[in-house]
């Protein structure tokens, strides 16, 4: 009986599991995965179409491929492996090439799209990023987000000519109709004074002479993205964040915390303008892919944090910008209500859109859905997706890949307006300071950290606030920057999950060999030293290495270094990580110091802050030499 | 007269002064030595033909934002100006004027230098180094970078370093490692660290250090090697041609392998084994006091004086300059043999303080302390096409 019983309840659960898992199978809904799950996901981040629009090219991010759909039934024709984190591909002008940068490789893959092969790996610059190939065929142009800066290598040879000056975190590049200009954007401001506001530019570049031509100013734009051109070269548009960082956050409801715009500029449009892409109570967050329909009818542009494709009609924004006076500032960014002019529709798609690319016959549009393994096919005609391609056979959902997607959405906040990644681009930092307290204007500025590595260095927050990741980024982010209903406890989880996985990217000042150069020895000595130059012992809270200790860099205490401001209100401060310094620009708390070297010549007049007012100038370059290896 | 170390500090003062351009520059003795030789025929059968111009002089009548004009760069169709009171640029007869309002690190704009590859200028300030990029500008000091000092005397741009000159040593910034790498007294064999100027090649980087002669670095190896004045630090030439001119160096330039090198007592020539230096005396060197130098090539080479701006051509030499005695437009050529020519002209360049000279095809951009001067070339049949370096 027993027996019996026990059989029939085993019976009874297997049949329950088989159903659970029937259903899982063939419910839409995704399955969701534990944490130890190691599920292999494309994330597919740019489209391409080949030109006579045969093939879909579609670069996956995070399995290091190329993946090759036929363009008509979407069916996969080949996947090739390219290097670590892929990041931007470009045709050359006869379609035979597909070259894509692997930006955590600083390598780039030249594929021959008709044997569909990897046929050579070019080193490139730091984090290497967006790529056109020029139409003569001659220059490949390489956008190095680290290193900010473009090179122009040889096509065949992969040499590199020389590196043209980008923008800050210079990421993308366009060339233009005609074949004539590229266009480099930035994803990270330049350097401006502190507590003023952010600055930009379209960095243009004479694809002939392979110099820089002419800097578009654009002012309070902090990270642009993607730019498109209509198929006449006479209208540009790029993706952009306006954050409105020098008011306080936490006033979400009043003020928000960005705008998210598009720049217009080129011939139709005369001086460039900003124009926002948000309504009234619905933003259009993180915007990145653009296209432009070849009849000059529509734009089209991702917005990653809302899970859509806005759709705006090129006829009637024009109408809107020639009947209103233009701002003196050259933006309607503030003009909420704007948008209503010309944005016809938000077609939902899926999870963080990302790149576009629209057929040769203006009839499709493809997204694809970077946190969703899919691409949607929008019908441009009616503007609805009117099929979704899944690139890959898993529908389980990781714990991490839940956490990622809600890093990324602007649907947990206030009006849909900011996510994580916002401000944190990519899963690493936007370069600019911050008001995130509602203790009062211009009260408790802080810089935005990046985020990699940050697991195991508890507490958070610049002033040891937050005990743990899930208190950092659960009710302190609830109540004070969404402005919205609490996370559950399993999405917060899984949030905490993702961000605790952020892997530190290559540090680009190590030597190959893993050995320190002779000025990063030279540095690791006054780093580590007990005794100041003349002889006196240094107090142990007073050396580099005590506070500044560990794989990362931090004992994770806070102490007082001198660098508190009348509008702080403590001057304790945890001591910060060192991953990657060189990167994260401007330093301190409160991002009052634009470089490395001001940390100490401007702002440790009393040695407060490690005793280092005995060095001489080279051997302060030696210390920050070691500091940027870290 | 011996050059002691707190005699420096006036001839300092003797260079901040003179810095500050006389509205004409005195008679001196030398200067009418000169003129007891000069032949005031026009031309006449065997002077060497050499280039004429036709001075156009602008200054902040026509645009520029100071007279004071320190240093000069071509750039194809542009000319930048280094002022005491911002960075020109001349493009398409229009003056466009950067300040510390547009990112410039000082107002005093004192070395130029161009990166050809990229067409970013290079300026060397009395306040920091800034980095002109189509419009934008970066600019490194010694407190945000590692720039050894903020008073740039001069700047050289080489592949991906640029090479400046302080008054506190010298040093490279790396543009795509964002690494500096600092020379001085501690790492080279430089004695004094004020250094005036740099010129770097591909093989060789040579840096004209005040008080401290020329040195040379090696890029290949990396060794250093330093050339001083044989004969001591005398103003008396014991040793003619036998080493560097003296060891108050203000300006070098490194052209074809050679290396033209300009102080404040003569100047000298080098092709890595023989010296040949010039002197009033037995040279066209209109004055000894040299504050810059540019070579056209192994043999031609432009010096910048108190008293003139002279061209070599290898054998002859020619002056162009307002009249020291009355400011007239003057012109004369002498020959091998020291054969002075008066040659007639109705322009010269703003001033006979010269302070800095590029050149743009034919013509030449010079730097005065009293305008900037374009010398549009008119005839000769020596051409100084010059080599782009």
């Amino acid at each position: 009986m027993s027996q019996r019983i026990q059989t029939a309840a085993g019976t009874g659960l297997t049949a329950l599991a088989v159903a659970l898992l029937a259903v899982a199978l063939w419910t839409d809904r995704p399955v969701r995965a534990s944490e130890a799950d190691a599920v292999d996901y494309a994330s597919p981040l740019e489209v391409l179409f080949s030109p006579n629009g045969s093939r879909i090219y579609v670069l996956c991010q995070q399995s290091d491929e190329v993946r090759v759909l036929n363009a008509s039934t979407y069916a996969p024709v080949a996947t090739i492996s390219v290097g670590h984190l892929p990041r931007g591909m470009a045709l050359s002008t006869a379609g035979d090439r597909l070259f894509v940068t692997n930006s955590w490789d600083d390598t780039l893959s030249v594929i021959d799209t008709a044997r569909l092969a990897v046929v050579a790996t070019f080193d490139v610059g730091a984090e290497p990023s967006g790529v056109v190939a020029d139409r003569s065929g001659k220059h490949l142009f390489v956008a190095n987000r680290i290193s900010n800066d473009i090179a122009v290598l040889d096509a065949h040879s992969g040499a590199e000519e020389k590196r043209l000056l980008g923008g800050r975190g210079v990421s993308y590049l366009t060339i233009s109709p005609d074949g004539k200009r590229i266009y480099a954007t930035h994803i990270y401001p330049n350097p401006t004074p502190h507590r003023t506001a952010p600055e930009s530019e379209i960095s243009v570049i004479d694809a002939a002479r392979t110099v820089v031509l002419e800097r578009i100013p654009l002012h309070s734009i902090a990270g642009v993205f993607h730019t498109a051109f209509s198929a006449d070269g006479a209208i540009g548009a790029a993706a952009a964040y306006h954050p409105k960082n020098l008011v306080p956050l936490a006033h979400l409801e009043h003020s928000g915390a960005f705008a998210y715009t598009l720049v217009l500029f080129g011939p139709a449009i005369g001086q460039p303008v900003e124009i926002p892409l948000d309504e009234l109570e619905r933003y259009a967050s993180q915007p990145f892919g653009v296209a432009i329909t070849t009849d000059k009818s529509r734009i089209y542009v991702t917005a990653g944090g809302s899970e859509c494709v806005i759709a705006i009609d090129l006829a009637r924004l024009l109408r809107f910008l020639h009947s209103h006076p233009r701002p003196a500032s050259g933006s309607f960014a503030s003009y909420l209500s704007a948008s209503a002019n010309y944005v016809i529709a938000r077609i939902p798609v899926g999870h963080n859109p990302r790149g576009v690319a629209l057929s040769r016959d203006g009839a499709r549009l493809l997204v694809a859905n970077r946190l969703e393994d899919t691409l949607s096919i929008i019908d441009t005609r009616t503007n609805r997706v009117t099929r979704t391609v899944a690139l890959g056979e898993t529908r389980v959902v990781s714990a991490m890949r839940r956490g990622e997607q809600t890093f990324y959405t602007a649907g947990q906040s206030f009006q849909g307006q900011i996510g994580c990644a916002s401000c944190h681009i990519d899963s690493t930092f936007d370069g600019i300071t911050w008001q995130l307290e509602p203790s009062g204007f211009g009260r408790d500025i802080v810089d935005n950290k990046m985020l990699e590595n940050i697991k195991d260095t508890e507490p958070y927050k610049w002033n040891g606030g937050n005990p743990d990741i899930p208190t950092e980024c659960g009710p302190r982010t609830e109540k004070y920057f969404w402005r919205s209903e609490q996370y559950d406890n399993l999405t917060l989880a899984d949030l905490a999950v993702y961000i605790r996985s952020l892997p530190p990217r290559p540090n680009r000042w190590r030597l190959a060999n893993g050995e320190l150069s002779p000025a990063q020895e030279r540095g690791k000595a006054i780093f580590e030293r007990s005794v100041d130059k003349f002889k006196k012992p240094i107090p142990e809270y007073n050396r580099c290495a005590y506070c500044h200790s560990g794989p990362k860099g931090t004992n994770q205490k806070l102490f007082d270094v001198g660098t508190r401001k009348p509008t702080d209100n403590t001057g304790l401060l945890k001591a910060a990580m060192l991953t990657n310094i060189a990167l994260t620009a401007p330093y301190l708390h409160d991002g009052s110091a634009p470089t490395l070297e001001e940390i100490w010549t401007v702002y440790n007049p009393d040695d407060k802050h490690g005793r280092t007012n005995d060095l001489t100038k080279d051997e302060l370059n030696d210390l920050i030499e070691y500091l940027r290896m870290r | 007269m011996k050059t002691k170390s707190n005699d420096r500090v006036l001839l300092i003062a003797l260079a901040v002064a003179l810095a500050a351009a006389p509205a004409v520059a005195p008679q001196t003795p030398a200067a009418s030595n000169k003129a007891v030789h000069r032949s005031h025929v026009a031309q006449h059968i065997g002077v060497p033909k050499m280039p004429r111009y036709l001075f156009e002089n602008f200054t902040t009548a026509n645009g520029l934002p100071d007279n004071h004009v320190f240093a000069v760069l071509v750039d194809g169709e542009r000319i930048w100006a280094g002022t005491e009171n911002g960075l020109a640029v001349y493009e398409n007869h229009i003056w466009k004027v950067y300040t510390t309002n547009d990112g410039l690190a000082h107002r005093a704009v004192i070395s130029l230098a161009l990166d050809k590859r990229t067409g970013d200028v290079w300026a060397g300030t009395m306040g920091g180094l800034s980095r002109i990029s189509a419009g934008r500008i970066e600019s490194f000091t010694q407190l945000n970078s590692g720039l050894s000092n903020d008073v740039v005397y001069g700047v050289s741009v080489e592949g991906e370093h640029v090479w400046v000159a302080t008054a506190a040593g010298a040093c490279s910034y790396n543009v795509r490692t964002g690494q500096w790498q600092l020379f001085n007294e501690r790492n080279t064999p430089m004695l004094e660290i004020w250094v005036y100027g740099v010129s770097a090649a591909a093989d060789k980087v040579y840096f004209a250090v005040w008080g401290s002669g020329l040195l040379e670095l090696d890029q290949t190896t990396g060794r250093w090697d330093k050339y001083e004045d044989p004969d001591g630090e005398t103003e008396l030439v014991l040793f003619k041609d036998q080493g560097l001119i003296h060891e108050i160096v203000s300006s070098v330039s490194y052209v074809d392998k050679i290396v033209w090198a300009s102080t404040y007592f003569g100047d000298s020539r080098y092709d890595g084994r023989y010296w040949h230096n010039f002197l009033t005396k037995d040279s066209g060197l209109p004055s000894n006091f040299t504050l810059f130098v540019k070579g056209v090539d192994a043999n031609r080479a432009w010096f910048c004086t108190d008293k003139g701006l002279a061209y070599y051509d290898g054998v002859n030499w020619a002056v162009y300059r307002p009249s020291l005695a009355d400011g007239k437009p003057e012109m004369t050529v002498r020959d091998a043999n020291g054969q002075v020519t008066s040659v007639p002209v109705t322009t010269a360049p703003a001033h006979n303080y010269i302070l800095g000279i590029d050149f743009a095809g034919s013509d030449i951009w010079v730097a005065t302390a009293k305008g900037l001067s374009h010398g549009i070339y008119q005839s000769s049949t020596t051409s100084i096409a010059n080599k782009e370096k």
